[in-house]
Order: structure tokens, then C-alpha cells, then sequence
């Protein structure tokens, strides 16, 4: 389904939600359907695109993922997706990442941390489901949803707490803030306010690891960059730009959309005129892949294989995970954005919109319950007990575990110092010579005001 | 009489600094200078790093090197070394540069449009891709904004990319990059991450290049916080600045000037750098000071001739540092000659004149005899037609006219 047909549809019913994707929503975790994540799409545009380019080289790249994958699928048994540590260990991350952002509603709610916060409740499969397969070398990177990132890549849930709580024993001494959190112990690369400036950073991050291999001769250096981003971006120049660059290179990067179907009140279909996003990967020369972002089994899945292809060097892939947020944009949306009234054509008669109203309105709550039901948790939950891989009181540990851990983090931000006065000018320049000289000839940086905080630059 | 007041005043500037180590018979200037010792160039450039407080190690050594003017090709070699010099013209003094420091360290990148084969529309990259391979020397699509933002990823993971923009302008598409990334991730990664990126290009106003492609983006990029900006003018500070800033941890903007590219002048052939933070005094001076960077400073030099002539003393200096300012040279020059005037060709409203004349205010008001005039290029998209383009920026017989009023 496209744009079209569904402004074609407009007039008689309401808009389809899901026009994406065939998957089968009702049992996620068991059979997964072989044709539910590619529907033809590279293929075909793999076709049509040959003649004008390098057919050896897209080809190459375009069948070997849906080759692989279909494969894995036909031949996996449904239980034995993972082990049992596996299991345990994708369930606690998803539960940190739940916990955490519900910690940190309440926090905000009380006053302890202030400005844009972004929560990810919800949308916990992708961020684990990919992140867990990755080596500490390798980068992530983010936007401004971007705490569960930081939780997944392993970043203690303490600093992320405390830089929420804007303490100086924040991940980054208070000065990012909720959209800004980096780690380079963890490679975690940001953090970003803007839409799309993330990803020609994570593009970087991968031309470093191709020139580590091939220019420094690092032979072994095959680490990966993953860049998260949203439906939104996908319309934005610098996701388009990168693609180009990153296919042009054979970047090891792995381009992950969390289309979660809105971009604060802004439906995805409303503001894209082709919304099938993986489709836009063949057109620059890698796979696109499409999978439900609700599952984490199979986000995992299409993770290894996507992640596989960049260490062996083969290049980028674009793998659009559909989710969705259960709350609104940032702490200060009332999430009534996602309301009836907000996508009616104007020139609809009071009749019609009344109708598209109450229809809306319905398919609306309808959405929300629909992805409710599907919530990753709940899925993974229910398949490591229905397939004997954990017991109700292995995941109650892990539940309270977590709690503890974030309590725990809640304390320690609590207690932390906030930053004092001097820290204002320490990290403006990595080489603070950069003030400047002085008019007593003396380099700014070694002027005793400075390093209080309170010179005047 | 002139003359000889003049030569007292420049001696007694070279020697108000104890620590100076240069010799003053290398000092060259104009034949009709009466401090001058060896004749031959037209200006004495007098490195300014002849200075009491500073940490020593962060000065070269100091030699004096003759400046050439772009009329005027330079015969003398004044290298205080033994090795003769060579002679070059600007574009690849910045290519000798950029090759000494690839060569000098394998984190050393280039990334532009048309850098690698094409050996860069300025040529200032002429030959490094063959040499250095097309991934090292990376010729990149026509998208600014993603490949500044991706040396910007590069930086952060370890390369020290040098980013050029084809022409500054250009850069304006990588705005985004340049200000949230380049400037502020250091700050707001707590320190974690570094950005030894240099980003690079020629700018200016050239011969009727249009309004487009005739920018001076260092009054846009000035306010960010985290970068600093330098303006290279002469083949010696090109280099010197170019091996300056891909040393340098902190983000860089290196701006040229498209008309600058075939400047010629010998310079030393040993390593040198030029420090990022400091000004170059042109010509000391007793009368009044002239700031002003990039090629503003021969619109200057030139009508300093003129102005010598007429029996004024200015001093001149070629800031370099646009952003921070060596507020310690410019302070010591006002402080002499209390009178301020200042040539850049950045447009009237925000330049870089603009921000210099509030410093120069905020720090030495009570040094001034007369309000400070500054003398920008005018509030007007770059015309096509010469006649007008001449009229949008500064001349040197405005200059002149603006000491004769300034000195009154």
C-alpha cells in the first residue's frame, strides 16, 4: 500500500494504520512467516535497476541478505531462537530500558530534571534486539531518544541518571542533558537535538573503521557503527546523503529507522510520499529490509545478519523497524497530538469530518491498544515461558533486580554534586589555547578566573 | 625627517621585547626605510611571537621572512637558517603543508569534492591522492553537509580529517554540522570526545565571481562557541597555519582567499608552524594601527605606500586570528599609536570588524584618542559588474582617506 491509495481511501474509511506490513500480529514469536519481511521489494527494485548499475556489485549485495535471511527462516524451528542466557539477558535490557524511562517520567514530573525529555517506552525491541549483538568497539548512534540506547551499549544506568539530573558525575559532567549522551568508553557517539545530524557522524564513525583496516592496515579491525534515527528523518537530506555515501563506500554502518508512525503530530503518511522506507535503501545500492520493531526475536534476527554484512566488509543495509511509542514525543507532549481531529482535509463538509472524526477517534485508541498488545515485553515474557527457557520467578528476579538498579541510580543522581561554577569553561576547547591571548600577553586558559569559571571570554 | 622618526619608533618596538631572539641584521625592509639594513624586499614582517610571557615551547624559532606584496616577487631570502629557502606560490605552500603532515602522521585525511583526482579546483591537493591513495585523499559527492559531518564522525573516532569546501560559501549547506557538531560536541560529550578536524576553503570576494561564490563566511561562523577561526595571507602563514591547525585538538576553520592562491614567496625549508592564536605585525608603526587579515592586507600595504609618502607611520597588522583575537598584539599597537582603524572585507553588519572594534572597546577604550573606525565591505550581495564589485569592498584610497580623517 502507497500514499496514494491511501489518500484514495480517504473519503470512504478510515486510514488504514498498518499499510506497511502483512506481519502476522498475532502470534509474534512463533512461525515467523519467510515472506513477512522483504514483500518482493529489493528484488523488484534490484530488477529495474540493473541495467543502469554495476549489476555484479548490486547484486551482490541486494540477494546475499534476503538470500541468507529467507534461509534462516525456513530453516529455523520457531523455539530455538536463542538460549536460555540469551533470553534472560534480552529481557533484563528490555525491562532496564522500561523501568528506567519510567523512572524518569516520575523524576521529571517532580522536578528533578527539566527541558526535552524523549522517552522510549515502548520501542525497547529495537534498541536491544540490535544493540545486544554488538562489541564494545563498536559505535551507536543516536538522537535525542537516546537514553535506552545509552542503557543497551552499557552505559550505567547511574551516569545516564545523573546527566538527566544534570550532576556532575553525569555521563557528560551534566553539560549534554537528556539529548546529548555520549560515552566514549562505550562508543556511544551521541546524542543529537537535531534530526539527521547523527547519521553523517555515524557515517564517519564508519569511514574510521574502513580506514583503520585499509589505510592503517588494522587488519582486524572490523567494528560496526549502528545509527537509530525516525521515520521523520527519512526525509531529511542528510539520511538520503549518507545512504548515497555510505553505499558509495561500503561503509560498515547499519542504517536503523524506529518508524514508530509519527514525528510528534506528524503522521508518517501525512508528510512521506512513499512511506514504505526500506524501499529507499535499493535505491542507493543496499538492502532494505522491513520487520516488526515489536518483536525482538526478530529484530534480532535481521540485526545479525544486517550487522554480519558490515564486519565482513559487504557493506550498509537499511533496516526499518516498525514500532511505537506509547508516549507522547517528550515529557512535555500531552500526546494530544495523536488526536482525531488533526488529519481531516479541510474541505470535508461538517458531515464528513464528524464521521472521519468518530471513525478516527476510534482507529486512534484503536492504534494505541493495537500496539499495547503487541508491547515487546510482554511478547518476549510470554515466549521464554511458553518454550520452558525461563521461569515466572527468574524473570520476577530480573524485574526486581532492575528496580533495584534503578533506584539505586535515582539515589546516587540524588546525592551527586551538581557542576560548580568552575566547570563552566573546561571542556569548550579540547586545547584551551583556543581563548586566545590576553591583553597582558598570557594565554586566557592560564588566567586564574578561568579556570573558577568566571572569566568573561 | 620622517624617516628617521620612523626608524627610531621601529627600532625601539624591536627592541621593547626582551625576549626576542631574532637578529636584527636580518631585519629587511624597504630601501627607503632608514632601519632597514638589507635592502631588496618591500615590507619587513616581524614574526610577532617576540614576547615575554609566553611558554617558550610553544614558539618556533624566530625568523624574520620578507613579505611579498602581490606585485612585487621577493629576491632575498631572509631565513635566518642556512638553507636557502624556496620559493612558491600560496597554494602550494598549502599543499607542502598538507603533505608534511600526512606524511608526518597516517590519521591525516583529506575529504572534498574534487580533492582526489581532480587534484582540487585550487589545486591546493594537486598529487596527494596519488601519493596518498583515494581513501586518504577521499574525493566526496556534492553534499556538504553529510561529508563535513562525517569528518566530523571521523574526527571523533580517531582521523584528523581536513575538510575542504570548494569554495566557503559552499560550507554555508554544512551550517548545521559546523555549529551543533563541530563546535559544540566537545562541550556537550563532556570532554569525551575530540574534534581535530580543519575545515578549509577559499572565500572572499574574487574577479566578479558573483554574489554566491564572493562570501566571507567567517562572519557567519564566528559566533560558534568551540572553534577557532584563522585567515591565511601570505605563503609563510599559509603553511605555517595549515600545520598549525591539523596539529591542533580543537576544530579549526582555515579561510583563503581565492585571490591569494598565486602569491609568491621563498620560504624556510625546514618545518615551521605559525601559531593559531597569534597576529602578525606587518609594519610597525607609530601613527596609527591598521587591523585587518586575508586580502584586505594588500589593499593595505598598498595604501600604506601612499600614506608613508604623505609622512603618516602606520603600523599594520595582519590578525590572522580571526576568532580568538591576539588581543595582546593588538593591545600593545594601540597602546602606542591610540588610533584604530580597521580593514576587512566582511560585510558592515556582524563581521568580524565588527566583533574586533567591541573588543578593541571593551579592552582599551581608555587608549584611544579617537573613536575606532572600521572600514568593511558594503551591506550588498557581491555584484557581477567590476565597476561595482570594486565599489562593494574597500580600497586602498579609501584606506588612505580614513588615516588622513583618523589622524587629524
Amino acid at each position: 500500500m502507497n500514499g496514494a491509495s491511501c489518500a484514495a481511501k480517504i473519503s470512504t474509511q478510515p486510514f488504514s494504520l498498518n499499510p506497511t506490513s502483512p506481519t502476522s500480529h498475532d502470534n509474534p514469536l512463533v512461525s515467523p512467516k519467510p515472506t513477512s519481511l522483504f514483500l518482493g521489494s529489493t528484488r523488484k527494485l534490484r530488477l529495474s535497476s540493473s541495467s543502469k548499475l554495476n549489476l555484479h556489485r548490486r547484486s551482490g549485495t541486494v540477494v546475499a541478505v534476503s538470500d541468507v535471511v529467507k534461509q534462516k527462516k525456513s530453516k529455523s524451528t520457531p523455539s530455538l531462537l536463542i538460549t536460555k542466557e540469551e533470553g534472560l539477558e534480552l529481557y533484563e535490557d528490555m525491562i532496564l530500558g522500561r523501568a528506567f524511562e519510567d523512572m524518569c517520567a516520575q523524576m521529571y514530573y517532580r522536578g528533578k530534571m527539566f527541558g526535552f525529555v524523549h522517552l522510549y517506552n515502548g520501542q525497547e525491541a529495537v534498541s536491544t534486539g540490535f544493540i545486544k549483538l554488538l562489541k564494545q568497539q563498536d559505535s551507536v548512534v543516536s538522537t535525542y531518544r537516546d537514553h535506552v540506547h545509552a542503557l543497551s551499549k552499557g552505559v550505567p544506568a547511574r551516569a545516564v541518571m545523573s546527566e538527566l539530573f544534570g550532576k556532575t558525575t553525569g555521563c557528560c559532567r551534566g553539560q549534554g542533558g537528556s539529548m546529548h549522551m555520549f560515552s566514549r568508553e562505550h562508543n556511544l557517539l551521541g546524542g543529537f537535538a537535531f534530526i539527521g545530524e547523527g547519521i553523517p557522524v555515524a557515517t564517519g564513525a564508519a569511514f574510521t573503521s574502513k580506514y583503520k583496516r585499509e589505510v592503517l592496515k588494522e587488519a582486524d579491525c572490523d567494528h560496526v557503527t549502528l545509527a537509530f534515527f525516525g521515520d521523520g528523518t527519512c526525509n531529511n537530506g542528510q539520511f538520503f546523503e549518507c545512504l548515497n555515501m555510505a553505499a558509495l563506500w561500503k561503509l560498515p554502518i547499519v542504517f536503523v529507522v524506529e518508524n514508530n508512525l509519527w514525528a510528534i503530530g506528524m503522521s508518517h503518511l501525512r508528510a512521506t510520499s512513499d512511506p514504505q522506507i526500506y524501499k529507499k535503501g535499493p535505491a542507493f545500492g543496499m538492502p532494505g529490509i522491513h520487520v516488526d520493531g515489536m518483536d525482538v526475536l526478530k529484530v534480532r534476527e535481521v540485526a545479525k545478519e544486517a550487522i554480519g554484512r558490515a564486519r565482513r566488509g559487504e557493506g550498509p543495509t537499511l533496516v526499518e523497524c516498525e514500532t511505537y511509542r506509547f508516549r507522547g514525543h517528550s515529557l512535555a507532549d500531552p500526546d494530544e497530538l495523536r488526536d482525531p481531529g488533526s488529519h481531516l482535509n479541510p474541505f470535508f463538509s461538517q458531515v464528513q469530518k464528524c464521521h472521519l472524526i468518530q471513525c478516527r477517534a476510534a482507529s486512534l485508541a484503536a492504534e494505541k491498544a493495537h500496539y499495547a498488545a503487541r508491547d515487546p515485553i510482554t511478547a518476549l515474557k510470554k515466549y521464554l515461558i511458553e518454550n520452558s527457557l525461563a521461569s515466572e520467578a527468574d524473570l520476577k528476579a530480573i524485574d526486581k533486580k532492575i528496580d533495584e538498579v534503578v533506584e539505586d541510580a535515582v539515589e546516587f543522581a540524588d546525592e551527586s554534586p551538581v557542576p560548580s561554577r568552575s566547570q563552566l569553561l573546561e571542556n569548550v576547547f579540547a586545547d584551551p589555547k583556543g581563548f586566545g591571548i590576553g591583553p597582558d600577553g598570557r594565554y586566557r586558559c592560564e588566567d586564574p578566573k578561568f579556570t573558577e569559571g568566571t572569566a568573561h571570554v | 625627517m620622517a624617516a628617521i622618526f620612523q626608524g627610531v619608533g621601529a627600532a625601539a618596538a624591536l627592541s621593547s621585547s626582551p625576549s626576542n631572539s631574532f637578529d636584527s641584521k636580518k631585519f629587511v625592509s624597504s630601501p627607503c626605510r632608514s632601519f632597514s639594513v638589507r635592502k631588496g624586499a618591500s615590507f619587513a614582517v616581524v614574526r610577532s611571537d617576540g614576547r615575554v610571557n609566553l611558554n617558550p615551547k610553544s614558539r618556533r624559532a624566530q625568523q624574520l621572512i620578507s613579505n611579498a606584496v602581490a606585485t612585487k616577487s621577493d629576491s632575498a631570502a631572509a631565513s635566518s637558517s642556512s638553507k636557502p629557502g624556496h620559493e612558491l606560490l600560496l597554494f602550494e605552500a598549502l599543499q607542502e603543508g598538507l603533505e608534511e603532515e600526512m606524511e608526518r602522521d597516517p590519521h591525516v585525511c583529506v575529504m572534498g569534492e574534487d580533492v582526489g583526482h581532480y587534484g582540487g579546483s585550487y589545486k591546493v591537493t594537486k598529487g596527494l591522492a596519488k601519493k596518498f591513495g583515494d581513501l586518504r585523499v577521499l574525493d566526496t559527492p556534492i553534499a556538504e553537509n553529510s561529508f563535513t559531518g562525517m569528518g566530523i564522525g571521523a574526527a571523533m573516532t580517531g582521523l584528523r580529517p581536513v575538510v575542504e569546501g570548494m569554495n566557503m560559501g559552499f560550507l554555508l549547506l554544512a551550517f548545521n554540522q559546523i555549529s551543533n557538531n563541530c563546535g559544540m560536541l566537545h562541550y556537550t560529550s563532556g570532554g569525551q570526545f575530540t574534534i581535530p578536524i580543519v575545515i578549509r576553503g577559499p572565500g572572499g570576494v574574487g574577479r566578479q565571481l558573483g554574489a554566491e561564490h564572493s562570501q566571507r563566511l567567517e562572519s557567519y561562523l564566528q559566533s560558534i562557541p568551540g572553534i577557532q577561526m584563522v585567515a591565511c595571507s601570505t605563503p609563510y602563514n599559509a603553511k605555517g597555519l595549515m600545520k598549525a591547525a591539523i596539529r591542533s585538538e580543537n576544530p579549526v576553520i582555515l579561510f583563503e582567499h581565492v585571490l591569494l592562491y598565486n602569491l609568491k614567496e621563498r620560504i624556510p625549508d625546514e618545518d615551521y608552524i605559525c601559531n593559531l592564536e597569534e597576529a602578525e605585525m606587518v609594519r610597525p608603526g607609530e601613527h596609527v594601527t591598521i587591523l585587518t587579515y586575508s586580502r584586505m592586507r594588500y589593499h593595505v600595504m598598498q595604501a600604506a605606500k601612499t600614506l608613508v609618502n604623505k609622512g603618516y607611520d602606520p603600523e599594520i597588522i595582519d590578525i590572522r586570528s580571526l576568532k580568538p583575537f591576539d588581543l595582546y598584539t593588538i593591545g600593545n599597537s594601540v597602546k602606542k599609536t591610540h588610533h584604530v582603524l580597521i580593514v576587512e572585507e566582511c560585510m558592515r553588519t556582524g563581521g568580524v570588524g565588527a566583533s574586533l572594534t567591541a573588543a578593541i572597546t571593551e579592552n582599551f577604550n581608555d587608549y584611544l584618542d579617537a573613536p575606532i573606525m572600521c572600514l568593511s565591505s558594503q551591506d550588498v550581495p557581491t555584484p557581477y559588474a567590476g565597476t561595482l564589485e570594486e565599489v562593494t569592498i574597500v580600497q586602498p584610497a579609501q584606506i588612505v582617506k580614513a588615516v588622513e580623517q583618523l589622524c587629524q
